[in-house]
């Protein structure tokens, strides 16, 4: 299962170069966005009104980019509207489904509407059904579905005939914590063992960073940053060292070890730049026999980053 | 710990069977469409109307040929049993199609199917040709039994009833056909401009019979011309005039003098412009 993981990491499955939507009263809503997006579970992240959804029906063929191009398997959107939708499933952010069939019912004709032959469109629709948790519910009315129940039938629907890449538009949206966590791992799910790439759009930085591997992050329609997971917290690590006494002694003697410290009020800071960081700091203290009250690990959250970006670039 | 009855989980399989095209994909929706339209595939409440509606037609149907078949009284040829009916034919359409159209709106299920290889002028065409074909059958089974029935008991062997066939049956299909086309463009673009069944509904109803007053008060003026073209007002005579100009000079209870074509041009006119600013509307749902 390694094998598809680490070859799905070099290809890249979206590309735009220069995008930009401007709508009939000239409002902007994508503005010169240039993005290199490789296969793996995406989060595409900005505050309401970012341009997530414009970003998301231009690469479904929905609308045309007012200037730049956007490649989708290296495919036009715009001209290989029915080769692209026929590789990537939607789930869209509003409520969409029909109260008065059966999630099988409506997940078969939905896959039907995706061109997959009867039998197939049966057969894909129970499968969908299944991988997201409503195998034993799926001839019962959607309308007596819960919330969670409804959000697995879009996903579901979104699955059903075979993509490669999925489009997620808030997934947990109005889900209570445990659905959250539950929508969550299961998107991870797909992302991870079905060898399906996913991007998931939120608001909401801390959920989908946990279960990403790279980030998009637009604001007001412009990129703010898109990295890799890794790469954006890998030289963040930190290790918190506070003494009850003897900081400046100690600053000057990790100083001396070519040790990039820097202070935080009681506390120093030295970058985690190797397992033996902890033992050369640790040694430092107790030559210098300081009371130490903690050494641990701060790993940043990416939204820290994301807010540093953001005021160095202003 | 037995097993038994544990579903193993399998894992994701990937689908490598046929991928079917636009066209295949039209008539998914449209076979859907035809279904829905008689509440197959939906609930109870849902079958209740529709083949109420085809119940009645078909007693219609049945009493008028028994009654040719036993009597020799002609009750109402193939012409006259659409229009005898069209009170129910304008129910029907009024309850079909909200169901085909404003259900998918209210629903908002339109954004699942637009992000698949599906055109709205796809969408538009599949609806259309699922409601013509409706009441399409809602005219032409009845009749036909009128025709079977008129078949087994006719005098006059085989070459008479050819020439019912030919002669009656036959330009009767035509006529329903073109009742089917007018009612369906026209009840389709009103259900498509709310999500609310019941407006919709009333809407298509009040449509069709407002305008059967006013043809009333102008056929009676003074004016011959003013008689004459009385019947473009409202659509249940515009087909019937339509169709006394192209068989020149049926009698369906209506006369349309030298306007014939004038009957014919809006008729056409008011199908393409329905059917045109469906696919506008949708043109815009499509994209959102």
């Amino acid at each position: 299962m390694d094998a598809p993981a680490s070859y799905a990491e070099r290809v890249t499955i979206i590309a735009t170069q220069s995008l930009t939507k401007t709508y009939g009263g000239g409002v902007t809503a994508l503005s010169d966005l240039t993005v290199d997006v490789e296969a793996g579970v995406i989060g595409l992240v900005g505050a309401n009104g970012a341009g997530k959804s414009t970003f998301i029906k231009i690469m479904l063929g929905l609308i045309a980019p007012s200037d730049g191009s956007v490649r989708v398997f290296g495919l036009d959107p715009v001209v290989q509207t029915d080769q692209v939708r026929a590789r990537v499933g939607y789930m869209p952010e509003n409520d969409c489904l029909p109260p008065d069939v059966s999630a099988a019912e409506f997940v078969t004709h939905l896959g039907r509407l995706s061109g997959l032959p009867r039998t197939a469109a049966r057969e894909r629709a129970s499968e969908a059904l299944r991988h997201v948790g409503l195998y034993e519910e799926r001839y019962r009315q959607i309308g007596g579905y819960s919330t969670g129940m409804k959000q697995r039938v879009k996903l579901a629907q979104a699955l059903v005939h075979d993509p490669d890449l999925l489009l997620l538009d808030e997934p947990t949206n109005g889900l209570d914590p445990a659905g959250r966590d539950a929508m969550l791992t299961l998107v991870h799910r797909i992302g991870t063992e079905f060898g399906i790439s996913v991007v998931v759009c939120s608001h909401l930085l801390g959920e989908v960073e946990r279960i990403c591997d790279s980030l998009i992050a637009i604001e007001g329609g412009r990129l703010l940053r898109a990295d890799r997971i890794s790469a954006m917290t890998a030289a963040s690590d930190v290790l918190a060292v506070e003494v009850s006494e003897g900081i400046d002694e100690l600053f000057d003697a990790l100083t001396q070890l070519q040790l990039a410290v820097t202070r935080e009020g009681r506390q120093l800071l030295v970058p985690l730049e190797s397992e033996s960081s902890y033992d050369e700091i640790l040694r430092a203290v107790a030559e210098l026999d300081l009371p130490l009250h903690r050494l641990d690990q701060r790993r940043h959250r990416v939204a820290e980053l994301f807010t540093t970006k953001e005021t160095a670039d202003v | 710990m037995s097993d038994a009855g544990v579903i193993h989980d399998i894992g994701y399989q990937r689908y490598e069977g046929p991928r079917l095209g636009r066209a295949a994909v039209f008539g998914a929706l449209y076979q859907h469409g035809l279904r829905a339209s008689f509440g197959l595939g939906r609930s109870i409440k849902a079958k209740i109307f529709p083949w109420l509606v085809v119940g009645i037609v078909l007693l219609v149907a049945v009493i008028n040929a028994a009654a040719r078949a036993q009597f020799d009284v002609i009750l109402f040829d193939y012409f006259e049993f659409d229009s005898t009916i069209s009170w129910l034919i304008i129910f029907f359409v009024a309850i079909v199609a909200p169901e085909l159209m404003s259900r998918d709106m209210r629903a908002g299920v339109l954004p699942l199917y637009f992000s698949r290889p599906l055109r709205a002028a796809d969408y538009v065409g599949a609806k259309v040709a699922s409601l013509v074909t409706a009441v399409f059958l809602l005219l032409g089974v009845p009749q036909l039994i009128m025709f079977l029935t008129a078949a087994f008991t006719l005098d006059g062997g085989i070459g008479k009833v050819w020439e019912e066939f030919y002669g009656a049956l036959l330009p009767g299909w035509a006529y329903s056909l073109l009742w089917a086309v007018l009612f369906a463009s026209i009840s389709l673009l009103i259900a498509s401009l709310t999500g609310k069944r019941a407006f919709a509904a009333g809407g298509i109803v009040a449509f069709f019979l407002m305008t059967t007053p006013v043809v009333g008060v102008l056929s009676i003026l003074p004016s011959e011309t003013a008689q004459d073209l009385a019947g473009l007002v409202s659509p249940m005579s515009l087909i019937n005039g339509v169709y006394i100009w192209l068989a020149d000079g049926v009698d369906l209870g209506l006369d349309v003098g030298r306007f014939g074509p004038i009957y014919g041009i809006e008729a056409f006119c008011l199908v393409a412009v329905a059917l045109l600013l469906l696919l506008a509307r949708y043109r815009k749902v499509a994209s959102l």
